[in-house]
């Protein structure tokens, strides 16, 4: 097998541990820091069932941002509607055999990259041409932008460009998760696109991207209206009761 | 009126964002407080060598204290949605004040000390050093924050600058470098029982004194007890109500309520103060030790309801925050908080609202009520904002908004709403809250009231407003000095009871 073959499947070990070991540190971190004090945004739903519904409207439809503006909430649903498809669509290469509702999703895929990069570029555009966004962009909020715009064209190179043998990436990443590494087509489009999607996995728990699993660990957003007839008592708070 | 307080034009409305004017208000500044304020109420009294240290490890302390902080400082994608929703940024253009500016001031900081990238490449992130100059920042623009939590509403991960900056002032606090304002005010809580260091015998004499004007304006003999053991209610409220224009109107009108439905209720000199400034400061310990206070009031005095009266961040704390400070509420399963919560009469909500229990009343046609009394006045209701985004009432969500107007429809014949982007959750504060309410401020507390000026003026072109009614004693004081910049006349605000007040009929009913 080539070098290349092997530095991928290294890469891909790699940012998979990063991946998921740092989600999860993270996340450990945010379920055991307490919030001493009931903070929702009111009006909240009063019941943990009406929160499931509050945090599934703004992961679904973004309910705040929608208050918030119209054109930033379009770009950005598109954007995300867009990944969450595209990603979808690329769960065909690590799932044999595909599973029939994934086939029926797979050619919707296409649109949605279309959508994803669509929605990309109109958060680029306001990033820079709306003052008040240039004046609290830092540049890795461009890098990251980059970044995915980057890979979304690399993908469409392959698939309208220059095509790459899809079968044998399919083997390549069945191989790595059954720990048996398999050739990877040696095409330079394919590696541009692989590496920077290990790029994005290497920074997603170290950057702004932490928001993902920070919306639900928001307590403005997650905690219920229910102070009144609930005590709620953080562990390092719960001592200071005896003092007293 | 003061040379440099300049009020901002009044825009088109509806208006679009202003443009950015960097520095615009990197000048204002409260007065700092001295070493003997910071040392009554436990905190350092100045800023000494080591101080980045102290510093960055209380901010340690807070990340892994408030799951807010953590996950706030993590999760900004710097989308801009709050960017243009802050009244201080509308009326100031200064970018800085824009919130997701005002968390970065934190962020850069955090990101700096506290994360890998921050420490690997700093200039790519936006990651700083703490420097006096930053520090210098954190003063000025951590209080250009009223703490109203609009930028939460429309936050797509909720993110509540009012978070960062209670932590900023505290991390301040904690390296002696306070605020005068709030900080002396905490002091005369603990030393006198009120914000305004009103003593008891004093508060007794002002209390017989609207005994005796109620008497002679109506005819009825409403009583204003004070440290009435036994009595039904305790009722906490903020002390401005006991003697400043227009607040004592509401305390009449909560006092005629009270007469009318024949409830025995009193006030305590120990607790006469609702206000809570530990929360502005930011300070678990401060806010705890000032809620026990009305904890131990009601004890002693055996009362079976708490209620609360007009004020907004008195109200927020109360609602959200005293079952778990001082077990006032229900559902505590713990000897601190039974102690108290058997003793209250569970079938209230605990704390109640003046304005829950006003409304209670009038569905049950215990008051009788003239609302003609009231027909020179077109009246618009102000919600306040931290009654309006950090609490409730009622039963159901959005009782916060739905309880006063109800209140002002019963009591008014002729009421009228201000733009919807403009009241309920997307309330603009009056600009004096947070603990800004001081005169060397009050350059921005002008600047800071735009929105809610050019609301009000729209409805009183259109409408001929000349009341604006709200529940919160801040903003009531912040409107009082605030409307004549805008060519409005400083009577035009007021209490919801002091419209209850006017409209109520004593001893007709019996
Ligand atoms: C629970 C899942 C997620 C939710 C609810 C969510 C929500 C949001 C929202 C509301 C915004 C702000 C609007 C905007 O600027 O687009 C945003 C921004 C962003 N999201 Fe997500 N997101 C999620 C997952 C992800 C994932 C998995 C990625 C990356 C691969 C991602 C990448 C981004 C980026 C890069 C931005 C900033 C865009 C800009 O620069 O304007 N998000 N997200
Ligand atoms: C290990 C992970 C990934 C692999 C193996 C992979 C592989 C591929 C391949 C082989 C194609 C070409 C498809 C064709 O010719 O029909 C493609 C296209 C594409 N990829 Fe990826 N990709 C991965 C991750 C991602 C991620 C995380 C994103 C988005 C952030 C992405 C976005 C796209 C897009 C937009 C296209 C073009 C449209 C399409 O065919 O779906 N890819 N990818
Ligand atoms: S809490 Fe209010 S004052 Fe503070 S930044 Fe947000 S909108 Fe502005
Ligand atoms: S709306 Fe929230 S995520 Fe967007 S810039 Fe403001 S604080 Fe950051």
């Amino acid at each position: 097998m080539s070098t290349a073959s092997l530095v991928f499947a290294a890469l891909f070990y790699a940012a998979v541990a990063v991946l998921v070991g740092g989600l999860a540190w993270r996340i450990r971190l945010y379920a055991r820091t307490p919030a001493p004090l009931r903070i929702p945004t009111t009006p909240a739903p009063r019941t943990r069932g009406g929160v499931a519904l509050r945090l599934a409207r703004e992961v679904a439809l973004f309910e705040s941002l929608f208050k918030g503006g119209v054109w930033l909430w379009l770009f950005a649903w598109l954007f995300h509607a867009g990944l969450a498809l595209v990603l979808l669509r690329h769960l065909r290469y690590f799932v044999e055999p595909v599973w029939a509702w994934l086939a029926f999703v797979v050619p919707l895929g296409v649109y949605a990259g279309f959508a994803m990069l669509a929605g990309l570029a109109g958060l680029w555009v306001r990033r820079v041409a709306v003052e008040r966004v240039r004046y609290i962009s830092t540049p890795s909020d461009h890098l990251m932008l980059a970044l995915l715009v980057a890979i979304g064209l690399s993908g469409f190179a392959m698939k309208y460009l220059a095509h790459t043998d899809v079968v044998a990436v399919k083997a390549f990443f069945l191989g790595l998760m059954r720990l048996d590494p398999q050739p990877l087509p040696a095409d330079p489009v394919l590696w541009l696109h692989l590496s920077l999607v290990a790029a994005l996995m290497l920074v997603f728990p170290f950057s702004k991207l932490l928001h993902a699993p920070g919306l639900f660990f928001s307590p403005s957003r997650n905690q219920p209206d229910d102070s009144r007839e609930r005590r709620h008592l953080a562990a390092w708070a719960a001592p200071l009761d005896s003092h007293r | 009126m003061a040379a440099d307080v300049k009020a901002p034009p009044l825009r088109e409305f509806p208006e679009t964002p202003p443009a950015l004017v960097p520095g615009a208000m990197s000048g204002a500044k409260p007065y700092v407080a001295s070493d003997k304020i910071q040392q009554a109420i436990g905190f350092p009294g100045e800023l000494t060598e080591g101080w980045e240290g102290r510093a960055l490890g209380r901010m340690g302390e807070l990340l892994d204290r408030y799951r807010s902080l953590r996950v706030y400082l993590d999760s900004c994608v710097h989308c801009g949605a709050c960017a243009d929703k802050c009244h201080y940024f509308l009326g100031t253009q200064d970018p800085k004040n824009m919130p997701v500016a005002r968390q970065e001031l934190m962020r850069s900081v955090y990101r700096r000390y506290f994360t890998l990238p921050g420490k690997l490449f700093p200039r790519l992130v936006g990651a700083r050093d703490l420097t006096k100059d930053v520090l210098d920042e954190w003063y000025a623009y951590y209080h250009q924050c009223s703490e109203c939590r609009r930028c939460s509403v429309f936050c797509p991960y909720g993110i509540d600058t009012a978070e960062v900056t209670m932590a900023a002032r505290e991390i301040m606090d904690a390296v002696g470098l306070g605020q005068k304002y709030s900080n002396e005010i905490i002091g005369k809580v603990h030393r006198v029982g009120n914000n305004l260091g009103l003593p008891g015998p004093a508060l007794a004499d002002t209390l017989t004194g609207l005994e005796e004007d109620t008497l002679e304006e109506t005819g009825a003999s409403v009583r204003f007890p004070l440290d009435e053991a036994g009595a039904e209610v305790l009722l906490v409220t903020p002390s401005a109500d006991f003697f400043a224009e227009p607040h004592v109107e509401s305390l009449i009108g909560y006092a005629k309520v009270f007469h009318a439905a024949g409830i025995r209720w009193t006030l305590s000199s120990k607790a006469s103060e609702a206000g809570n400034f530990g929360l502005f400061i930011g300070n678990y310990d401060q806010l705890r030790r000032i809620a026990l206070r009305i904890r131990e009031a009601a004890l002693e005095l055996g009362v079976k309801r708490i209620v609360v009266g007009e004020c907004g961040h008195a109200w927020r704390v109360a609602y959200s925050f005293w079952n778990t400070l001082a077990g006032i509420g229900a559902g505590g399963d713990d000897p601190f908080a039974r102690a108290l919560q058997s003793q209250l009469d569970a079938r209230y909500r605990q704390p109640t609202h003046i304005c829950e229990l006003t409304w209670d009343l009038i569905r049950q046609g215990a008051l009788t009520l003239d609302p003609e009394a009231n027909d020179h006045r077109v009246v618009t209701f102000h919600d306040s904002c931290n009654v309006a985004r950090g609490s409730g009432m009622g039963d159901f969500p959005g009782g916060q908004f739905t309880i006063p107007r109800d209140i002002v429809r019963a009591v008014a014949n002729r009421y009228v709403e201000m733009a919807p982007d403009t009241t309920l959750e997307r309330t603009f504060c009056c600009g004096g809250g947070g603990g800004l309410l001081t005169d060397e401020l009050l350059d921005l507390r002008v600047k800071g009231a735009l929105p809610r000026m050019e609301a009000l003026k729209e409805v009183v072109d259109r409408h001929g407003v000349n009341f604006m009614a709200t529940i919160c004693a801040i903003c009531k004081a912040q409107f009082t000095k605030v409307l004549p910049y805008y060519g409005f006349k400083m009577g035009m605000v007021g209490g919801v009871h002091q419209l209850v007040s006017t409209a109520i009929r004593l001893g007709a009913k019996q």
